[in-house]
């Protein structure tokens, strides 16, 4: 090649315009290659999607479910609107059901409330999680989960949460709260039927809150 | 003399190697890539922060589009010997007292997308080369009311063929809560209480701070 270039200098020196070098301008090609190559990477590394792992209670009528301890009960319904509406405990009195509370899927609405709940826990396991990145490092990825799995397993501090979903809500939001659930670190939760109770609760919270925002 | 010229020379830069490794590159990654296969309905999956990847092989997969429709998709990765696709369709297809070519057979077995229309259509369905003509084959999705559940069926004989298969649920964001409600009950009916919801990776900040 270099040979070329050199013969071409000396063509162009003596001016003589009819001898065509034999060197081909590449530029062309290696833009497109180049825009190829980008495309191809970029696809590449986005077509692998993600999975999040749920586990749901087996259904078995002979197993009955496990006592739920009131005081860590916290129920969570997805409302219409991406709303979410709690409230601790359960339901004792239908005629006068605990007030709903209104938050959202930020990280100052449900997570706040969440975390707060299972500060104990959550607090073990970052602290575990740090003490093994920074003693332990070459620990793999799947027995520092299989240790933090075997905290989850004793704790008995945790909320219970159970999800219940009203029938307005999108999917969206059903795998926005299971998402919460693994970032607050929740062991034990369960996506469970909304009853009709909970419905007329979310009914009447919702008109409240269509009340409150109408006059602003 | 020479030294003088040397400043002088032609600015041309020899791109052979540059182009030469490019080509590489592109070839490598032009083979390796797995192109995206046209969804029979868009579908945009919420996200999350798992960081597990999709299985690869042994997969069925349940979609869920915006407007209720369920779509499905039996993936066995580079099924070679064990025509895991093909088996599920052949005994669909006798529970409905229809009857297959092993021709049709082969032709279901490379498609490579979701599916959702009746079992009954899919003799039509397997024909047609037509994109468009699909796209009409399936504009209601898979059956999955109480009185025809054949989304039950499909996933009781992938089970059956193939009982290490992991369920997955592509669903759209929008897609309402009673028809996630549906699969998911058609899925713990027939004993699948382990399951992949497929999403994207979205990164949560370390929120260690806020509880402190």
């Amino acid at each position: 090649m270099g040979e070329i270039i050199q013969e071409e200098k000396q063509k162009g020196g003596k001016k003589r315009p009819k001898h065509h070098s034999t060197h081909i301008d590449m530029t062309p090609m290696v833009d497109l290659m180049c825009l190829l190559i980008t495309f191809f990477m970029l696809t590449t590394a986005f077509s692998k999607s993600k999975v999040m792992e749920i586990a749901l209670p087996e259904r078995d009528p002979k197993v009955k479910p496990p006592p739920v301890s009131k005081a860590r009960t916290v129920n969570i319904i997805l409302g219409p609107e991406n709303k979410v509406f709690w409230y601790p405990g359960m339901v004792e009195n239908p005629k006068s059901p605990p007030p709903l509370q209104e938050t959202n899927f930020s990280d100052q609405g449900i997570r706040k409330m969440l975390l707060e709940r299972n500060k104990f826990l959550f607090k073990k396991v970052a602290a575990f999680r740090e003490k093994t990145i920074k003693e332990n490092p070459t620990m793999s990825r799947d027995s520092l989960l299989a240790n933090i799995k075997r905290f989850n397993k004793l704790d008995d501090s945790g909320p219970i949460v159970l999800i219940k979903a009203y029938k307005d809500s999108r999917y969206a939001n059903v795998v926005d709260i299971i998402d919460e659930m693994a970032i607050c670190n929740i062991i034990r939760y369960a996506i469970v039927d909304i009853n009709y109770v909970e419905e007329d609760m979310v009914k009447t919270a919702m008109a409240a809150s269509t009340k409150s925002t109408k006059p602003q | 003399m020479p030294k003088i010229k040397l400043p002088t020379k032609s600015p041309h830069i020899d791109m052979t190697p540059m182009v030469d490794l490019f080509s590489v590159v592109l070839t490598f990654l032009m083979l390796t890539t797995t192109m995206r296969q046209p969804e029979p309905a868009p579908i945009d999956t919420p996200f999350s922060i798992s960081d597990k990847t999709a299985p690869e092989a042994n997969i069925m997969t349940v979609l869920l589009s915006k407007d209720s429709k369920v779509f499905f998709n039996i993936d066995n990765g580079k099924d070679t010997a064990f025509h895991f696709k093909g088996k599920i369709l052949t005994e669909m297809g006798k529970r409905y007292e229809m009857t297959f070519t092993p021709e049709e057979v082969k032709q279901f077995e490379a498609y490579p997308s979701s599916f959702g229309l009746p079992i009954q259509k899919m003799h039509e369905f397997i024909k047609t080369k037509d994109a468009k003509e699909r796209a009409t084959l399936q504009v209601n999705g898979i059956p999955v009311d109480s009185t025809d559940n054949q989304l039950a069926l499909w996933i009781l004989f992938a089970r059956q063929v193939n009982p290490a298969v992991q369920a997955c649920i592509k669903g759209d964001n929008d897609a309402p809560y009673p028809i996630v409600k549906k699969v998911l009950d058609i899925l713990q009916d027939k004993n699948v209480n382990r399951f992949n919801l497929i999403t994207n990776l979205e990164v949560t900040k370390v929120t260690t701070q806020s509880e402190q």
